[in-house]
């Protein structure tokens, strides 16, 4: 079955093994292409030293582009962060933040980027106002809708009906997949058990984020159960955090131009234990969705107190689900090792 | 994030009137200087005055007063600074450093303090 489902990785995903520089650049390029993910995406400050203070060099910009074309892969997104709160005690100026997206814009076209990432919280203003300029170097600035923010939230909306006024092609958004948050990841609760939750406590709230509780009548209850701190932090998980439903993207579809496909734990059977993967895919496929689902591994801080992430397994594990999901014939596999 | 990383494992060193140690921003991308709220160091459950402490990174150091109007400079993914305390010294062996800093971070609805601690030892 054929499909124009592409499947990419977020750099993100490998940030236990490149903050300890045990993978450089160039491993987690060809790491990603041995496993048929040629769609690369980055956050710009993290794989890149110095942006945007400092700039970055042209050499640096240049070996990039030598590594795609080495292993055959595709600059997907430049996600920016914009911070607006650079300067203690004020807000950057509006004219300020449309010309730091500016430099983004630039940046992301210096990489050979087709999008930009923006963060949720940017006023949607911001970016109707860099929007044209974004067409003009051929970049289209989308918004990630991230938990606790969804599809039906009236931020969002606020930034759907922006876009929509703007008349932009843009603008537009990139979904977490983390909203579809169907189960307690177990890789939480495990994490909550270790710094004390107490076990019944721990069932409780897993058991009640299964059944849909409001968080608040959650967080209460803890109270009550005699929890405090970590039992409490545990509870109020579940007010970031909620089961939306996946078809919600539908009436989005002609501004999602790329997907995060965020996971906590691929387990041995190459099953997200918390997010529907299944659903999502199906309703990208009706949605005819034709960008990519860039993994995007996040189990990293959930465990690391325990035990050393090893994200590359984590990733392969994502793509070959990925993989069997949008009907590929050939299973991904790793038959190089990581570090050159 | 990245909090057990924090503290570079066998980085303790002497300085004129103090010590220092190699120390990573717990986070998953670098932060411009502006954005570093506060450090905070203590050393076998002392705690190091705010003004007492110096920060460097490629060459270039700083109070960390001086640090909230840096606007051109940054402390990188996974950068080690050299965290510098003016304490007066330490006697060689081994002592507990403790190592927290506090960002402000636009997007997040919280401003998020990560603390690390580790055993280091001081060559004699």
């Amino acid at each position: 079955m054929s499909n124009t489902i592409k499947r990419g990785v977020s750099l993100y995903s490998y940030q236990n093994e490149t903050f300890q520089g045990k993978m450089s650049l160039e491993d987690c390029i060809r790491t990603s292409a041995a496993l048929g993910a040629h769609g690369i995406e980055i956050i710009g400050e993290q794989t890149f030293w110095g942006w945007p203070e400092c700039g970055v060099a042209q050499d640096d910009v240049d070996n990039w582009h030598r590594l795609m074309a080495k292993y055959d892969c595709v600059p997907v997104s430049h996600d920016f962060m914009l911070d607006y709160k650079r300067y203690k005690g004020r807000e950057m100026p509006f004219d300020e933040q449309v010309a730091s997206v500016k430099n983004d814009i630039d940046f992301g076209a210096r990489l050979g980027m087709k999008f930009i990432r923006a963060l949720v919280s940017i006023d949607p203003a911001v970016l109707v106002a860099a929007a044209d300029y974004a067409q003009e170097k051929n970049i289209k600035i989308l918004i990630e809708v991230h938990a606790p923010l969804h599809f039906d939230h009236p931020w969002i909306i606020r930034h759907a009906e922006a876009f929509e006024k703007s008349g932009s092609d843009a603008l537009g958004f990139l979904p977490d997949m983390g909203m579809f948050l169907f189960r307690f990841p177990p890789v939480w609760k495990e994490k909550f058990l270790r710094i004390g939750v107490p076990k019944a406590i721990a069932d409780y709230v897993e058991q009640a984020y299964e059944d849909r509780v409001l968080s608040e009548y959650v967080i209460l209850n803890v109270q009550q159960m005699g929890g405090t701190g970590p039992a409490i932090a545990m509870a109020e998980t579940l007010r970031h955090n909620a089961a939306f439903e996946p078809k919600r993207m539908l009436d989005y579809m002609p501004r999602i131009h790329n997907i995060h496909g965020k996971f906590y734990q691929m387990d041995e059977e190459y099953v997200e234990p918390s997010i529907p993967y299944d659903q999502i895919v199906k309703v990208l496929k009706q949605g005819n969705y034709q960008g990519y689902i860039c993994s995007e591994y996040e189990g990293n801080r959930w465990i690391e107190d325990a035990q050393e992430p090893d994200s590359v397994e984590q990733v392969r594990r994502q793509q070959v689900m990925l993989a069997r999901l949008l009907g590929e014939s050939v299973e991904p596999s790793l038959n190089t090792t990581v570090a050159a | 994030m990245m909090d057990n990383k924090m503290i570079v494992e066998g980085s303790l060193q002497r300085e004129e009137g103090g010590f220092s140690f190699l120390g990573r921003l717990p986070y998953y991308r670098g932060l411009g200087l502006s954005m570093i709220e506060d450090i905070i160091v203590s050393v076998d459950g002392a705690a190091i005055p705010r003004e007492a402490i110096r920060f460097s990174v490629r060459g270039q150091t700083y109070t960390l007063d001086e640090m909230e109007t840096v606007y051109d400079n940054r402390w990188n993914f996974g950068e080690k600074a050299r965290i510098v305390a003016l304490n007066g010294g330490l006697p060689a062996g081994t002592h507990a450093i403790t190592f927290a800093v506090r960002m402000r971070v636009s997007y997040l609805p919280f401003v998020p303090t990560t603390k690390d601690t580790k055993q280091l030892a001081l060559a004699a």
